[in-house]
């Protein structure tokens, strides 16, 4: 349902992202992983059309991107953005029947209203309705931006299929509310929603992605599912750290544990730290 | 009318708490602003009553005498009516160019248009007369407010060119190019008072300071159009000055067309503040203080706060001139000044009373 061919994008002579291919089938959920600047979210900016890419092609339901009619495409294709600002008082409730725009004509109904509140629900903020978007914390804030998100491709459109694209939609949760997040996404996807998503943790991509997309400074290093791309060497070649990579104790996907050796002190001593991968 | 008919004529699903009392506001300030106006209409040498009014108004013979319906025809409806399309004029395009600048303090000066309006016309009042007696008796009346709306437009047109970055409407540099411009027009007008004559420099002042005193049906008429139209248009853009506060990729990913967006704004709102401060030159205030104040009471929700900041617009610029030409009868205050000093304690009051 997505197909993102040969894209290379160039801000000025510096290459952020160079001949970068994927796909998302309807049902899947792929995830980025990367360290720092290495293009991730250029690539999620570039497959929503944010910034311009330099070349290749962005397909989606196998229609040219810039093809698309806006409107239809905000029907059946939802973004959520790494951080929003938002300084005016909307209402938690209000931001979330943002997401509704696309497919409201003249007024809202009541059914706009019934799924704006069932995705605050979703997200676990709707006991936040009435307060203040920026009163909130920020992760209230970004739970409640998913909700938009979420309402705004809620229902299964009659001809096309899903499409949602998120960047780092855990950056800013507590641990409970990044494996409610990504259930979430896993719950879309398995209702026939293609899910990309941009991520830090390589454990919740283990968990939670059917495939995994590895990127170094713009360059697709590995694609497949977490079991292939998650060993130590891709590990290292991608982050340039040490880690072993095990069978997950209780579930059916690898375990990263980074083992970083550092010299910390001055007496000469190695301090072993064990850490979450940057 | 029960409130559930109420609900279903706003333009919302006003099922919440934040709902009802935009219902209040938006009552309340329906019934606000004929009142102002049937004051308005009454107040002054000759006492008008608002039954006289009426009569007047549907010639009921015999209630009320011909110096009245004279008096009201001539100088005090023309008058209140300018004074309503300003202030709703300036006070939606305000709340546009706050919502299209994602910035609460924005200002529709802030874009160059009443600065732009004032340079061209103190440079019509300095420079004009040499010009003017070759003009038509009728047009050299208008002639100041001839003049100044093209000066705005001028101003805004090379703002815009300026924010403009790969065929895009680049906001943060079109802000700062319109501080930029607003800044150079000051200036010119600072040396055009240097070398203005004494009478020339008090026009100049008193235009700057804004007053509704001028108004004639002429000028009514000439200025409606432009101001009614984005008092009416702007509201339809609602929902996509909504979706535009939560940025704009965020927009564009709703659907909303934020380029098609920001031309329309830019180009309703130069019309409605070009309009206005040709007319009543330059009103400052109402344009930053209504939509703020709105916003503490009824939320951020445009299909509510457009509609309401012209109402309340209207309200604050009728009872700001009702003032003015109340305190120091028969001489008149500048109306710009009134404004502001009506809005600024209550918006203090306002804020103060939010934050405990």
């Amino acid at each position: 349902m997505l197909e993102v061919k040969n894209i290379t994008v160039k801000a000025g002579n510096k290459t952020l992202l160079d001949n970068a291919s994927l796909k998302t089938e309807a049902g899947e959920v792929v995830a980025i992983v990367g360290a720092n600047g290495a293009g991730k979210s250029t690539l999620l900016k570039a497959v929503c059309g944010d910034i311009k890419r330099t070349q290749g092609d962005v397909f989606i339901n196998n229609k040219y991107l810039e093809d698309w009619d806006r409107c239809k495409l905000a029907r059946v294709r939802a973004v959520l953005p790494q951080s929003s600002v938002l300084s005016f008082p909307f209402t938690v409730f209000e931001v979330a029947l943002l997401g509704r725009n696309p497919h409201i004509r003249g007024r809202e109904t009541k059914r706009d209203c019934d799924i704006a509140h069932e995705a605050l629900c979703a997200t676990e903020a709707d006991h936040l309705t009435e307060r203040f978007y920026p009163t909130l914390s920020g992760g209230e804030q970004q739970r409640t931006q998913l909700a938009r998100v979420l309402a705004q491709i809620w229902e299964k459109p009659e001809s096309s299929e899903r499409l949602l694209l998120l960047d780092e939609p855990t950056s800013s949760l507590d641990l409970a509310h990044q494996h409610a997040t990504l259930s979430l996404a896993r719950k879309f996807a398995n209702e026939g929603v293609g899910v990309l998503t941009v991520l830090h943790d390589l454990n919740l991509a283990s968990q939670y992605a059917d495939r995994v997309v590895m990127l170094k400074r713009g360059h697709l290093i590995c694609e497949g599912s977490p079991r292939k791309v998650f060993n130590s060497e891709t590990i290292r070649e991608v982050f340039s750290i040490d880690s072993v990579v095990m069978e997950h104790p209780t579930l059916p996907c690898p375990l990263v544990i980074p083992a970083v050796v550092r010299n910390v002190n001055n007496n000469g001593n190695l301090q072993l730290a064990v850490g979450v991968v940057s | 009318m029960t409130k559930e008919t109420l609900i279903r004529i706003l333009p919302f699903q006003a099922n919440s708490a934040s709902g009802s009392r935009s219902v209040i506001v938006f009552c309340g300030l329906c019934v606000l602003l004929p009142a102002l106006c049937f004051i308005s209409f009454g107040v002054g040498a000759v006492k008008i009553t608002p039954f006289e009014v009426l009569a007047i108004l549907f010639q009921k013979q015999g209630s009320f005498d011909s110096q009245q319906e004279t008096l009201l025809f001539a100088i005090r409806l023309p008058r209140v009516l300018l004074g309503v399309l300003v202030g709703a004029g300036l006070a939606v395009s305000g709340a546009t160019m706050q919502g299209l600048f994602r910035n609460p303090l924005a200002d529709p000066g802030l874009i160059g248009i009443s600065t732009g309006c004032a340079l061209s016309a103190a440079v019509w009042i300095v420079f004009g007369e040499t010009v003017s007696f070759k003009l038509a008796p009728l047009l050299k009346t208008f002639s100041l407010s001839l003049v100044a709306f093209p000066g705005g437009l001028l101003a805004t047109l090379i703002v815009y060119r300026l924010g403009q970055r790969e065929g895009r409407t680049d906001v943060p540099t079109m802000l700062l190019a319109g501080v930029a411009v607003s800044a150079l027009n000051i200036s010119l007008m600072g040396i055009l008072s240097f070398i203005s004559t004494d009478a020339q420099l008090r026009n100049i002042t008193f235009w700057t300071l804004g007053s509704l005193g001028g108004a004639t049906w002429t000028m009514l008429i000439v200025t409606a159009p432009f101001i009614l139209i984005p008092v009416i248009w702007l509201p339809k853009l609602a929902r996509s000055l909504n979706a535009i506060l939560l940025g704009e990729a965020e927009a564009e990913h709703l659907g909303v067309n934020t380029e098609n967006l920001k031309r329309k704004c830019v180009v309703l709102t130069t019309m409605a503040i070009g309009a206005s401060v040709a007319s009543a030159g330059m009103i400052g205030f109402v344009g930053l203080v209504v939509p703020h104040l709105l916003r503490l009471l009824i939320g951020a929700d445009h299909r509510v706060l457009l509609p309401c900041s012209a109402l309340l617009g209207a309200s604050l610029l009728l009872m700001a001139d009702l003032s003015s030409r109340t305190i120091v009868a028969p001489a008149e205050l500048p109306v710009g000044s009134i404004t502001t000093l009506i809005g600024v304690p209550f918006f203090l009051w306002l804020l103060i009373s939010r934050k405990s």
